[in-house]
């Protein structure tokens, strides 16, 4: 038997010794082959004497699995330090940069306005649009302002021959949504505007948005909490707002909306009131039975505040190195 | 308007500091512009007085001056061009600090010791004149503090009115709304006659009432030409931005500043005959105080006399009859004209007077005779003279009507959404100078002659919530009955359009809607049928027909700027149509220049192509749902290079355009590589349909491919649709997986390797179904295209 054990070390030696699976193959013929140790050693058993058969066939096949378990064993190692190293020769640089298109962005107006839209959305107001090229009707006359109103001068207007003109701010559609669809009614039409105007602070065009609900006992406690939410929703924090009196054809009372910001400052960002009765006679809306608030903000404006931006023409210069800051 | 608010307090001063004045001005719709804090900082100067000067030694334009502060003389080296002996200025000696931060010290100027500074206006920070040292009043007192003797400092306000408030553009106007905000009592704006010594009048001859519905006139004879204005009210003119001229001219500017009745006076020696105001007769001229000859329109009231129009009533007098400086005997004008009579009229004529500003919004009809009054007092004060009486010409019938207002506390309740006590409502209206009448659930009120703006009961509640101020109007949100509404799936968003293209790695750009008319005639091939009649520029002169202009000056720009890849996109509308019936159409357009990906370590980098900026589109034309519904053909642009242009088409329409930029087109926007482009007709284009869904076959595709040989000019896809055609049942689909050109295919041919995707609905599919199908398509490939089947 102690030859037997010799035999198991042996061949585990051999085992161990071996690099590769071939190497390994090698082993096992030469241990469990046709013409291997062990083979041979079994082939003998015939030459024993009956009675010792038995024990020793018992003794030659424990040794027989022994080796085999050590050959299974080992070629595992083997396939799996095989493996770790193909793995290893596969290795890439994870930091290196991906292949393919890259993402462009919105423009930082277009996000203002997305953000715009989706919080009076949720408030339940419908988005309207109108036309640019307008008449006097829609832009002036119908919103309170006649011929020669010293408030049309205020507009600096680009007019066609023929009389449309470019629409001074998004309040015509208003009118527009008021003919159409009555009263109630709650929009917000946000849109391309143009004044004949050009400096450090004017652009000739730039986009405003509307706001407009009419209905029943519609009041300036309305207008004052609808704008405070705006702001705080917009700018995604608490704010400070103050209402000015102020003037505009077509509202009264009118106002003037400044927030607190940095420094104590009061920034101007929108003109609202309650919508003059004037305006809703001219759409054959019974101002004693309806009542209702309009506001007009500049998106830029907004969009300059939220994102920090300095100089309103920037926007509409398109540098891509401005652009791809916002997403 | 500008003002010293030493002006406004001596009609009305209430308890506050200017900044919280400024601010309940702000708040009730006064918005205070700026504070401007001159005369600060003058701590040491005097009023000098020059004993005497003469030549420096050694330079020709500066004088050695003797000057005294009252108690002790120094000699001064000044540089002054208005030096006059015994002439007043501010003095300013060594130790001094100036309010520009200099410190004096005594020093030598070209070998000559001076010892102080005379200082101009400028030096002070009391304005922008440095052209000559200040030349205070005769009268000043020498040696007096500066600043206590021109009543310094004293900040000025600058108010930005509303163009309702014309009964604002005066001080006496401005007083009445802070009494009313604060409760200060205001000083009365009766006038203290100053009695008549003569008998003179000058006769004014109104033929039309309605032209000249009140006219208050005065002669004042005898005036000392060589009088000066006093510095008080130079100072309050300059403070109000009014540069003062001489005692006449600055008297009525300050009149019409404290009450808001524009003044005119004319040289009664140089008027012929009686004055007429009228409308002008058609082609009439007059030589104005400018020195500026108008032709006047027919629609304008002129003053007139016997020599013909000699001004534009309530805009600006005429050269004619002007006063000089040698004036000695004037006549005042003050006048009503009517509100409609003057709207626009100053800005047709390119004029902008404080005249003309005041009248436009409404001068107190009743204010005429007071102000003629306040100017004749204050004439006689300052360059004596005899006053005639106020001659007051009133057609009362043609005066504005102030009509009583009936205001309810439930309409008050209704808009403000708050309640206000009506004592408290009584008081803020009475406050504003308004006749109240306190009535059964409510109020009548009769707003005073000087009120143009309240006409409606609404009005009065703008009154009520401005001096109940809008800060103490609670926030309420609205409760509001909501009904839903259909959300249309009919049409692809264009948030969606746009959110789809940033994925695909395009930047939003927005660009303007006007844009150069060469530009339009190189890409649209017509001339522009929408052009600005005032336009900014004439780069920015003509409404866009396209957005491809203004997005390839944006992608030049940038290229220019070393940006390499220039990927951009825009939503907007292009305008089309006539000036009678103009039509918006809303776009979205694409331009892409540079490498199709960024510079990447792994890939070799390659131009963008027209198949690049095709998937982009095709992934925008899944969006609707009717991918199937679209077809791309080949067509012609002018701005496009022939041969890599396309029509896109929706069940055969229009909707868009995409290919190349036409390389003569490139060079002239100065870019030196390929341009792609594309432009869709949003709302024809984004038509959606609403998905309906089928069921999935459960049984396998089985694929079969195939190349044939055909003639350059048979598209890919009429071969995908005959293949398809060919066994409509069992092709799904047929991909095109190769084109090729090169040995083996004789020129003119190509050979297109196409991959048949086939399917049975109801069974799978045989080997032999799928070899029959195959065969049917080669059949009807040979018979339409002579297609060759390749082996």
């Amino acid at each position: 038997m102690q030859a037997l054990d010799d035999l198991v070390a042996k061949a585990t030696a051999d085992i161990e010794s071996a690099d590769s699976p071939a190497a390994l193959d090698a082993v096992r013929v030469s241990w469990l082959g046709k013409k291997g140790v062990l083979t041979a050693r079994l082939k003998e058993l015939s030459t024993l004497p009956a009675g010792e058969r038995p024990a020793a066939g018992q003794a030659i096949n424990g040794a027989k699995q022994a080796i085999q378990g050590r050959l299974e064993a080992k070629r595992q190692d083997l396939e799996q330090a095989e493996l770790t190293q193909k793995l290893l020769a596969d290795r890439i640089d994870v930091t290196l940069p991906g292949r393919g298109r890259s993402i462009g962005g919105r423009h930082p107006v277009s996000r203002a306005r997305s953000r715009i839209e989706r919080i009076f959305r949720d408030a339940g107001f419908g988005v309207r649009t109108g036309p640019e090229i307008e008449d006097d009707y829609h832009n002036f006359t119908a919103l309170n302002i006649p011929e020669n109103h010293p408030a049309r001068a205020l507009h600096d207007t680009f007019y066609f021959p023929g009389g449309l003109l470019l629409r001074t701010h998004t309040s015509p559609v208003q009118i527009r949504a008021l003919v159409e669809e009555g009263a109630p009614i709650r929009i917000i039409a946000p849109g391309r505007v143009y004044r004949c105007d050009s400096d450090q602070t004017h652009t000739p065009m730039f986009h405003q948005v509307e706001g407009l609900v009419v209905d029943r006992g519609i009041s300036f406690a309305n207008l004052k909490a609808v704008l405070h939410q705006f702001v705080e929703s917009f700018f995604e924090r608490d704010a400070t707002l103050r209402f000015r009196a102020s003037y505009f054809p077509f509202t009264e009372p009118s106002a003037e909306v400044d927030v607190l910001w940095e420094e104590g400052n009061w920034l101007e960002i929108l003109g609202c009131g309650m919508v003059h009765p004037n305006v809703l006679e001219n759409v054959g809306i019974d101002s004693r039975e309806f009542t209702g608030y309009a506001f007009g903000m500049g998106i830029e404006r907004l969009a300059m505040l939220r994102y920090g931006v300095r100089d309103l023409r920037t926007f509409f210069e398109n540098d891509l190195r401005f652009l791809r800051q916002f997403h | 308007m500008k003002f010293p608010a030493s002006w406004l307090r001596e009609w009305t001063d209430p308890d506050l500091p200017v900044e919280e004045l400024a601010e309940r001005l702000t708040l009730a719709g006064h918005e205070v512009k700026a504070i401007e804090r001159e005369g600060e900082a003058l701590e040491g100067v005097v009023v000098g007085e020059v004993l005497e000067f003469q030549r420096h030694p050694n330079a020709d334009r500066l004088s050695m001056c003797r000057v005294t502060n009252g108690s002790e003389e120094f000699q001064v080296v000044c540089g002054a061009p208005n030096l006059v002996t015994g002439m007043k200025s501010p003095l300013a000696l060594p130790g001094v600090k100036l309010p520009n931060g200099v410190k004096l010290r005594r020093s030598k100027i070209r070998g000559v010791e001076s010892n102080g500074m005379l200082c101009s206006a400028r030096e002070l920070g009391l304005g922008d004149d440095a052209a000559g040292i200040i030349h205070l009043p005769d009268d000043a007192p020498t040696g007096a503090d500066l600043a206590g003797y021109l009543g310094l400092p004293d900040p000025v306000l600058d108010i930005d009115l509303t163009p309702n408030r014309g009964d604002c553009f005066s001080i006496l106007g401005l007083a009445r709304d802070v009494s009313a905000l604060t409760g200060a009592a205001l000083k009365s704006a009766d006038v203290p006659p100053a009695p008549p010594v003569i008998d003179d009048v000058h006769p004014v001859k109104v033929d039309d009432p309605r032209v000249c519905p009140r006219f208050a006139g005065r002669v004042v004879l005898g005036i000392d030409a060589d009088a000066r204005t006093p510095a008080w009210m130079t100072e309050r003119l300059r403070r109000a931005g009014l540069r003062p001229i001489h005692p006449i001219v600055d008297v009525t500017n300050y009149v019409m500043l404290e009450l808001g009745q524009p003044l005119h006076a004319y040289d009664l020696d140089r008027l012929q005959g009686a004055i007429r105001p009228r409308f002008a007769k058609d082609g009439e001229t007059v030589t104005l105080l400018d020195e500026r000859e108008v032709r006047i329109t027919a629609d304008t009231i002129v003053i007139s006399d016997d020599s013909g129009a000699i001004g534009l009533a309530g805009i600006m007098g005429g050269l004619s009859t002007a006063v000089t400086a040698a004036t000695t005997s004037v006549f005042f004008e003050a006048a009503y004209w009517p509100t409609a009579l003057m709207a626009g009229r100053a800005r047709s004529y390119n004029l902008h007077t404080d005249a003309s500003l005041r009248f436009e919004r409404g001068v107190d009809p009743a204010g005429q005779a007071r102000a003629v009054e306040r100017a004749a007092q204050l004439l006689l004060e300052i360059a004596g003279g005899e006053a005639g009486p106020v001659d007051d010409t009133a057609f009362p019938a043609e005066l504005p009507v102030r009509s009583a207002i009936r205001l309810t506390g439930a309409r008050l309740r209704t808009v403000l959404g708050t309640d206000i006590a009506p004592q408290a409502v009584s008081g803020y209206l009475r406050g504003l100078g308004l006749a109240v009448e306190e009535t059964e659930g409510g109020w009548t009120v009769t707003p005073p002659s000087f009120r143009f703006d309240l006409g409606i009961e609404d009005d009065l509640v703008e009154e009520v919530a401005r001096v109940h101020g809008y800060d103490r109007i609670p926030e309420t949100t609205a409760v509001a009955a909501l009904p839903l509404r259909p959300l249309t799936e009919r049409c692809v968003d264009l948030d969606r359009v746009a959110d789809t293209l940033v994925a695909r790695d395009y930047q939003e750009v927005i660009t303007w809607s006007f844009i150069d008319p060469a530009a339009h005639r190189r890409f649209a091939g017509d001339a522009p049928a929408l052009e600005l009649e005032n336009p900014i520029s004439s780069e920015l002169s003509v409404m866009r027909a396209s957005l491809w202009p203004g997005m390839l000056k944006v992608a030049a720009a940038n290229l220019a700027r070393q940006q390499e890849r220039v990927r951009l996109f825009e939503i907007g509308k292009s305008y089309h149509g006539t000036l009678e019936a103009p039509v918006e159409v809303m776009r979205v357009a694409a331009v892409a220049v540079g490498s199709a990906s960024p510079e990447q370590w792994s890939e070799r980098a390659r131009g963008v192509d027209f198949f690049d900026i095709k998937s982009d589109l095709e992934a925008l034309l899944e969006l609707t749902g009717a991918r199937a519904k679209f077809a791309f053909r080949e067509a012609e642009y002018a701005a496009l290079q022939p041969g890599q242009a396309a029509e896109i088409l929706r069940d055969g329409t229009p909707v868009g355009v995409a290919g190349k930029l036409h390389p003569a087109l490139a060079e002239a926007l100065e870019i030196h590589e390929d341009v792609l482009l594309f432009e869709l007709d949003a709302e024809q284009a984004f038509a959606a349909d609403v998905p309906v869904a089928s069921s999935v076959s459960k049984y396998p595709t089985i694929r079969r491919d195939i190349a044939v040989v055909v003639d350059e000019n048979v598209t890919s896809a009429a071969l995908v649709s005959t293949a398809i055609a060919a066994a409509p049942k069992i092709v799904r689909h047929a991909l095109v997986f190769d084109v090729y050109r090169g040995p083996g295919i004789e020129a003119g041919l190509k050979s297109v390797a196409l991959g048949l995707i086939l399917q049975e609905t109801s069974r799978t599919l045989t080997d032999a179904d799928a070899d029959s199908a195959r065969d049917a398509a080669v059949r009807l490939l040979q018979q339409e295209f002579a297609a060759v089947l390749r082996d």
